[in-house]
C-alpha cells in the first residue's frame, strides 16, 4: 500500500529549537498519534506536514492535507456557512455547498443548529463544526492539533468517533495529542517527539506496552513534562 | 431661515458627505485590508496613515482651491464653488479615517483568516475577500467615522464650496453664517439637525453592524 503522506529529511529551526524528522509516512486508513511533552515540536511538525510551514530542508509529498489547529477559527457567520466555507473556497456553487454542508452537519450532530451564529456554539460543538468543515473538503490526510484538548468526555467521544469514521473511509489521520488514553484508544501507530527529535516510532500497542526509549517510558509514566 | 431652506441645506449636507464617504471608501477599504494583510504596513506606512487623521481641513481646502481655481491645473473642469468640489475635499479628509479604522479592525483577524483559508486548501488570494467579509462590523464603524468626519467638516467646504445660498451651502457653513449674522436660533436649529443626522447615520450603521 502506498502512503497518503510521505515526509523525508524534514528540518525546521526557530531560535535555538530545531525540529528534525528524517522520515515519516502515513497510510490510508491509519491513525498516527504524535506524542511528546509541551515544546517538543508537535504543532510545528503538523504545520510542516500540512504545507502551511515550509521546511528549511526536506520535503513533504502527498495529496491534499487539511490542518485543524487547536483552536479552530470560526467565521462570523452561521454554522451552515462555516461548514460550507471550504467548499465555497473551492468554487462549489452555493446551493450544492449548502446541501452537502447540511448533510455533514447532521452527521456531526449539529443539524439543528445550522442556522444559528457559529459563535453561539459550545467549545465541543465548535470543534465538531470545524471538523465537519474540514471533512467536507475531502482531504487525503487530516492533521489535527489537540482537537479534544478542552472538551468534555462526551464531546471528545463524538470527535473520536468522527476520526475513526474518517480513517474508515481511507483517510490518513495524524493526531497530535497530550491525551495518552485517547492515543491508546485511537492510534494505530505512535511517533514520540522529544526536543524536536523523533525518539521513537512504533505500533501503538507496542509503544504503550513496551516503550523502547527511556524518554518514552518516562513520558508514559508522567516523569517527563 | 425658512423650513424649506433648512431641509434643502440638510439634504445637500447628506448627499455631499455621503458621496464623499463612498468615494473615499472605494480606495480606503481595500488599502486598510491590504495593509492589514501586509502586517500593518510597517511603522512608516502606519505613521503616514495615522498622520492623515490629523490632516487640517483648511489645508485640504486650500489645496483643492489651488487645484480647481481658474488658473489651477484642473480649473477647466469648472468644479470650484460646486458641491462636487466639496465632495472631493471631504473625500480626502474621510480617506485616512476609513483606512485607519479598517486597518485596526482587520489586523487582529488576519492570521486566523489566513490559517483557515490555507488549511482548507484555499489560495492566498482568497484571504482578502474573506477578511473583507469578516471585517464587515469594522467597515460599518469605518464608514460611520468617515461620514462623521465629512459631514462635520467646515474649513474645506467653505474654501471650495464658497457657501453659496441654494447651491453649496451645507449645515456646517450655514451655522457659521447664521452665527455671524447673530441669528442664533437658526444656527442652533441647524446645529441640532447636524447632530440628528450624525446620530441617525451612526445608528443605522450600528444596526447594519448587528445584522
Amino acid at each position: 500500500m502506498s502512503p497518503v503522506l510521505k515526509a523525508q529529511g524534514l528540518v525546521h529551526r526557530y531560535g535555538d529549537f530545531r525540529l528534525e524528522v528524517p522520515r515519516l509516512e502515513v497510510y490510508p486508513g491509519e491513525i498516527l498519534a504524535v506524542l511528546g511533552p509541551s515544546g517538543s515540536g508537535k504543532t510545528t511538525l503538523l504545520r510542516l506536514l500540512s504545507g502551511l510551514l515550509l521546511p528549511e530542508e526536506g520535503r513533504v509529498e502527498g495529496g491534499f492535507r487539511a490542518y485543524l489547529p487547536q483552536a479552530p477559527p470560526l467565521l462570523r457567520r452561521s454554522v451552515l456557512e462555516n461548514a460550507a466555507f471550504g467548499l465555497r473556497l473551492r468554487g462549489v456553487p452555493r446551493g450544492e455547498a449548502w446541501a452537502r454542508a447540511s448533510a455533514m452537519l447532521e452527521r456531526v450532530g449539529l443539524g439543528a443548529k445550522a442556522r444559528q451564529p457559529a459563535h453561539l456554539l459550545s467549545g465541543g460543538e465548535a470543534v465538531r463544526l470545524a471538523l465537519a468543515r474540514t471533512l467536507l473538503v475531502e482531504p487525503g490526510v487530516l492533521l489535527l492539533d489537540e482537537p479534544t484538548a478542552s472538551l468534555d468526555p462526551a464531546n471528545a467521544a463524538q470527535v473520536e468517533a468522527l476520526l475513526r469514521e474518517a480513517a474508515g473511509e481511507g483517510k490518513g489521520v495524524v493526531l497530535a495529542t497530550h491525551d495518552l488514553f485517547q492515543a491508546r484508544r485511537l492510534a494505530h501507530r505512535v511517533v514520540f517527539l522529544f526536543l524536536g527529535q523523533v525518539v521513537e516510532e512504533a505500533p501503538a500497542s507496542l509503544f504503550f506496552q513496551r516503550p523502547q526509549d527511556p524518554r518514552s517510558q518516562a513520558f508514559l509514566e508522567g516523569r517527563l513534562l | 431661515m425658512e423650513a424649506a431652506e433648512l431641509w434643502e441645506i440638510a439634504l445637500r449636507s447628506l448627499w455631499v458627505a455621503g458621496l464623499a464617504t463612498l468615494l473615499a471608501a472605494l480606495p480606503a477599504v481595500p488599502l486598510g485590508l491590504w495593509l492589514a494583510l501586509k502586517g500593518g504596513g510597517g511603522f512608516f506606512g502606519r505613521a503616514l496613515l495615522y498622520a492623515g487623521l490629523a490632516l487640517p481641513s483648511v489645508v485640504v481646502g486650500l489645496f483643492f482651491y489651488l487645484l480647481l481655481s481658474r488658473s489651477g491645473p484642473l480649473g477647466s473642469l469648472g468644479l470650484l464653488y460646486t458641491p462636487y468640489a466639496m465632495v472631493l475635499a471631504e473625500a480626502v479628509l474621510a480617506f485616512p479615517l476609513i483606512a485607519a479604522f479598517v486597518l485596526s479592525g482587520a489586523r487582529g483577524r488576519v492570521e486566523e483568516v489566513r490559517l483557515l483559508v490555507r488549511s482548507l486548501g484555499g489560495r492566498e488570494g482568497q484571504v482578502l475577500p474573506t477578511l473583507f467579509w469578516e471585517s464587515r462590523r469594522t467597515l460599518a464603524a469605518a464608514l460611520a467615522a468617515g461620514f462623521g468626519g465629512a459631514i462635520s467638516e467646515v474649513g474645506a467646504a467653505t474654501l471650495v464650496g464658497g457657501d453659496i445660498r441654494h447651491h453649496t451651502r451645507v449645515l456646517t457653513t450655514a451655522i457659521v453664517v447664521e452665527t455671524r449674522k447673530g441669528e442664533l436660533e437658526s444656527a442652533l436649529a441647524l446645529g441640532f439637525i447636524l447632530l440628528g443626522v450624525a446620530l441617525l447615520v451612526t445608528a443605522l450603521l450600528i444596526i447594519l453592524e448587528r445584522e
